[in-house]
């Protein structure tokens, strides 16, 4: 069963910030959904090859030419920060 | 009948005639959406400039198949320098760089776009409620939802807001809300439509398709937006055909199956009743209708909850303030910006799907979920293939209820079991379409299910254009 540190770990691996009430509210209903899954278990699956997409494609390929690509200012348009051309974020090293 | 209660067909032949011009008829929507938008609120932007334009092109498009026809695009597909925020704040003041390749392929068939429709946030939810911004309300019934999460989309065709829309369909979305709203919804083969340009939910679950008046535009607008795209690796070359030469009333021969599991479920009498009294009058024309036994169809709902949310945690993983979308500014380092974007930005249930999904993908969980799941999956569609090596269709009903009132369902799991009849579809992949059969007692539309095999969209249509002739109700319109 899921508890309050689990969902403390998942928030923190999806750059989820969670104040107290709502840990404690996940934690119950992902629970609840978890438990549901859990279902799942009641069908053997032990030689059954799994499936990521439903309609047959192998590995799709294709020439590698230069094509028309969006403007650089088109790209940056909806940027919250840039500077100079390119996309800025703040600090990532401390000082 | 008013100009906004007309079918794209029906449209397209009075232009035809010249009894109408496109200019009218974009005048009589727009004046219809200024009429009883403030009440049913289908739509987060509406688009009068760009529907102005999409007007002026006519003369050079008025061959295309959807010269001069109001229609609406649900707010996750891309809309060049038009505002797509997917339900959301994190993309509340974002205009896209570039158009969905749909909205392309509406602008090549002359299509007037009239605006971008609510829905429930990155299309997590099944009532719309989930918009960060209003609720929409179902145009039979104000007070209840019009389904989710294209619930803009199926409640703005119903309401004459737009003579048919788009929606998306990760585990129901399209066909759901089309039952509530009765409308018919079209969820096609996975990757008969392209996805390039429509905001990622589940990768291995979206599909695009139609919501439209009746069956007939459902075959006119799939014959618009099918087909192979480049720019979409996962979508089917050399599948596309002409779908309206499906439009013939004839069930003769026609093998039907009934899945005894699914009609066992607990669900509403007055919809299982509607169902089987319409499957009995595809009998008496000629359909040959058998019970069949399939897997119960919770197991494709467990498997749905495992497999959506692992693909949407890693689909949005990329909402990061960073390149585009809400950025926080309460934030000293990169990693508090991070956290604290996504802490504003994120509604409730999509921060509960990401952590359902990062969680099911986390190491030491992954081969229990996950892996599990996708194993699970294989055979559902197992099921179903086995199924259609005698069948043509199935037939279910779209949803357990009729369209269910505003806020009264607050339990996430409650209101997943809604989407039990329409998950199975998406795991499998297979197209299927919700057509109205019938009303229950408070006069609210009920939908019936009509599933096909892979690339099966032909059979389908012309089981429900049968259908449609033989009960006779497609023309009834909700009253506002």
């Amino acid at each position: 069963m899921i508890d309050k540190k689990d969902v403390e770990y998942a928030a923190g691996l999806a750059q989820l910030k969670l104040d107290e009430e709502e840990k404690e509210k996940y934690t119950e209903q992902i629970g609840e959904i978890l438990n549901y899954v859990d279902k799942l278990s009641e069908l053997d699956t032990d030689d059954v090859v799994p499936t990521a997409y439903t309609v047959p494609m192998k590995n799709v390929l294709r020439e590698d030419q230069v094509k028309e690509s969006l403007l650089r200012e088109k790209s940056l348009a909806n940027a919250p920060d840039e500077k100079d051309g390119h996309f800025r974020a703040p600090k990532i090293m401390s000082d | 009948m008013n100009i906004y209660d007309l079918t794209i067909h029906e449209l397209k032949e009075k232009i035809a005639a010249g009894e109408l011009t496109p200019a009218e008829i974009k005048k009589a929507y727009a004046d219809r959406i200024n009429e009883v938008e403030d009440r049913v609120k289908s739509y987060v932007t509406v688009t009068d400039e760009l529907a102005e334009q999409d007007l002026a092109e006519y003369e050079n498009k008025k061959e295309a198949l959807l010269a001069g026809i109001p229609i609406a695009v649900k707010d996750n597909m891309s809309t060049d320098g038009i505002k797509t925020s997917c339900g959301s704040k994190m993309l509340e003041n974002y205009n896209p760089p570039y158009n969905a390749t749909v909205v392309e392929k509406l602008n090549a068939a002359g299509a007037v776009i009239m605006g971008k429709t609510n829905m429930d946030e990155f299309a997590m939810g099944s009532s719309t409620e989930n918009s960060a911004f209003f609720d929409t309300h179902n145009p039979w019934n104000l007070n209840h939802a019009p389904g989710g999460s294209s619930g803009g989309s199926a409640a703005a065709v119903a309401a004459g807001e737009c003579a048919a829309a788009l929606g998306s369909d990760t585990g129901g979305s399209i066909r759901q809300p089309a039952s509530y709203c009765g409308v018919v919804g079209l969820k096609p083969t996975y990757g008969m439509v392209s996805r390039y340009g429509l905001v990622a939910f589940a990768s291995s679950l979206d599909q695009i398709g139609p919501i439209t008046k009746d069956v007939e535009d459902s075959a006119i607008l799939m014959n618009v937006i099918a087909g192979h795209d480049p720019k979409d690796s996962t979508s089917i070359a050399g599948q596309k055909e002409d779908y309206t030469k499906y439009l013939k009333e004839d069930v003769s021969g026609m093998k039907i199956g009934i899945p005894e599991e699914y009609f066992n479920l607990e669900f509403d009498e007055e919809v299982k009743a509607s169902v089987l009294a319409a499957v009995e009058k595809l009998k008496e024309a000629g359909a040959e209708v058998e019970t069949v036994h399939m897997t119960d169809a919770s197991y494709a709902l467990a498997a749905y909850y495992v497999i959506a949310p692992a693909e949407a945690s890693s689909n949005l993983a990329r909402y990061d303030g960073v390149r585009y979308g809400l950025r926080s500014e309460q934030a000293a380092d990169v990693s508090e910006m991070f956290t604290n974007t996504r802490h504003e930005g994120f509604g409730d249930e999509v921060k509960r799907r990401i952590m359902i999904g990062t969680y099911a993908l986390s190491s030491g969980y992954y081969d229990a979920y996950y892996l599990k799941a996708q194993k699970v999956r294989t055979l559902i569609k197992d099921d179903f293939d086995r199924i259609f090596n005698d069948f043509d269709l199935i037939i279910t009903p779209t949803a357990p209820s009729t369209a269910i009132e505003l806020g009264s369902k607050s339990d996430p799991l409650e209101m997943y079991h809604t989407d039990i009849f329409t998950v199975p579809i998406n795991i499998a992949g297979v197209p299927a379409m919700s057509v109205p059969c019938g009303f229950d007692s408070s006069e609210m539309p009920i939908g019936l299910q009509l599933i096909g095999p892979h690339f099966g969209e032909g059979k389908i249509i012309q089981a429900a254009y049968t259908l449609e002739k033989l009960l006779n109700i497609n023309e009834k319109r909700a009253e506002l």
